[in-house]
């Protein structure tokens, strides 16, 4: 089959993607950066090009109430949204989780108000990390698009619903020319809707969402932190399935000039794709420069990113978003959890970067690399937790 | 029977079957418990109509008695049995 290339932002290749899959139901609001999505699938839907009801609720709570009752009645569904709104559906959130939903979401992702602001960090998906989702992230809209079509697999596999991000402007309304696959392809890839059970289902009626008293909340809870657990398998096979049948490959993480790198980077989202430039250059001067770029953030996988990053020399965790915990991002606190029990650890310094969309750019990065080589040489951290990029 | 483990459990926390309120007995949470006087009832049902845990048992038309497997004792079949009978009175348990 020729491959087709076309211009697609994120959000645009977010859309066609959903296109292809043709959930059964979408149910949306609208919020910046997210609404071109849901905006361009409704075309899609008053255009006769999917078989989607889309249901346009009064809030992001609602669209995700809605998306709960939908996937437990055997209906495929998606939604997107970003920031206020996906905080806005934190309750329900949680609940999809419990419920063991396949539900897909895709987060553009936006910083957290206050103060207002629709610019690309990571709070926004980083407040819904203990929620029982799993997180997948995007480098760029080609990631973006095929993610999304996995994520219909891994989600009616595991049974966890599962989130796509990208990041906020930079990805989700910056055109770049991916490969999109044939709709026959995506459908096929995508198969038919694996609902874990079924409220329509009249001749076997079920309660979905009862309540547990305190002897049998802890089971329940147990049997979805095992899923989450086991995750990971199945979201390497069908990264592997991917690649098998349209020659992209996708796994937990992408290791870049990794394996002799004496100083790395860790990074999720767009970043990785700007430090790639940077680590390049590195590379050409003769220093043993790499990233870890981590695709898959929820399920956290302890072993394999300790494994990965066990022989660097020292390691710079770059969280766009802080944990306001006193001890800088999320992404750095577990980095370190995951490299505690391994005997050789590099030294690892967090740079909290980006927030709110203040760019992070080529100069930073350069930076960035700098502090480590400095760091390796005197084998001295003058400060555990930077902030690149903000003005003192 | 063993008290089910995290692997026994049906997924997603759902109950697979219809009906399951029956087997969830309440009746020990009662305080007070109604009696029914067979000289004053007229059977005329009211008390059916108001239980709200369908614990007035009905046969043949006629009272036939209370569930108290899942009688809460909450009184409402004594307030609403009408004046000319009152054939209903809660008694401590």
């Amino acid at each position: 089959m020729p491959k087709k290339f076309v211009a697609k932002t994120g959000n645009e290749a977010i859309a066609e993607a959903m296109r292809q899959i043709n959930p059964d139901v979408c149910a949306a609001y609208p919020i910046t950066p997210a609404t071109e999505i849901m905006q361009i699938f409704a075309n899609f839907v008053a255009d006769g090009l999917v078989n989607t009801e889309l249901v346009t609720v009064e809030s992001e709570h609602s669209a995700m109430s809605a998306c709960i009752g939908s996937a437990a009645s055997g209906a495929r569904t998606i939604t997107a949204t970003s920031s206020q709104g996906l905080a806005l559906m934190y309750e329900m959130m949680y609940i999809a989780a419990g419920l063991r939903l396949p539900i897909v979401m895709a987060d553009v992702n936006r910083t957290l108000s206050a103060p207002i602001n629709i610019h690309c960090d990571h709070s926004d998906t980083m407040g819904a990390r203990d929620s029982g989702w799993i997180q997948i992230f995007s480098e760029n809209s080609q990631e973006a698009y095929d993610n999304m079509i996995q994520a219909v697999r891994i989600a009616e596999r595991i049974y966890l619903p599962v989130l796509v991000t990208l990041d906020g402007f930079i990805i989700s309304h910056a055109m770049e020319g991916i490969e999109i696959l044939d709709d026959s392809e995506v459908k096929n890839f995508v198969g038919e809707y694996r609902s874990p059970y079924n409220l329509l289902d009249v001749d076997h009626p079920i309660t979905v969402g009862a309540i547990d008293f305190t002897d049998y909340y802890f089971e329940h809870k147990r049997a979805e932190i095992e899923a989450m657990e086991k995750a990971k398998l199945p979201i390497m096979e069908i990264g592997k399935e991917f690649g098998d049948q349209f020659g992209r490959y996708y796994s937990l993480f992408e290791p870049y000039y990794l394996d002799d790198a004496e100083i790395a980077i860790v990074v999720m989202g767009s970043t990785a794709g700007t430090a790639k430039v940077v680590i390049r250059e590195l590379r050409a001067a003769g220093v043993k420069a790499g990233m870890l770029k981590l695709r898959v953030f929820r399920p956290f996988l302890v072993e394999e990113i300790g494994a990965a990053l066990a022989s660097v020399k020292v390691v710079a965790v770059m969280d766009r978003s802080d944990g306001m915990s006193g001890m800088g991002g999320p992404l750095f606190v577990e980095i370190r959890s995951a490299l505690y029990d391994f005997s050789s650890q590099p030294r690892v310094v967090n740079y909290v970067y980006g927030l709110g969309g203040r760019d992070i750019n080529l100069n930073l990065l350069r930076g960035v690399f700098q502090d480590l080589l400095e760091i390796m040489r005197t084998g001295k951290i003058t400060r555990m937790v930077n902030y690149p990029g903000v003005r003192e | 029977m063993k008290t089910p483990g995290w692997k026994d459990l049906a997924q997603g926390g759902i109950i697979p079957e219809g009906g399951t309120a029956k087997k969830f007995e309440t009746g020990d949470w009662r305080s007070r418990r109604p009696v029914w006087d067979a000289n004053k009832c007229i059977h005329c049902l009211i008390c059916w109509v108001y239980c709200p845990d369908g614990a007035v048992m009905v046969k043949e038309g006629k009272f036939s008695g209370f569930d108290l497997q899942h009688c809460k004792g909450c009184g409402i079949c004594a307030r609403e049995c009408p004046p000319r009978a009152k054939a209903i009175t809660m008694v401590a348990e």
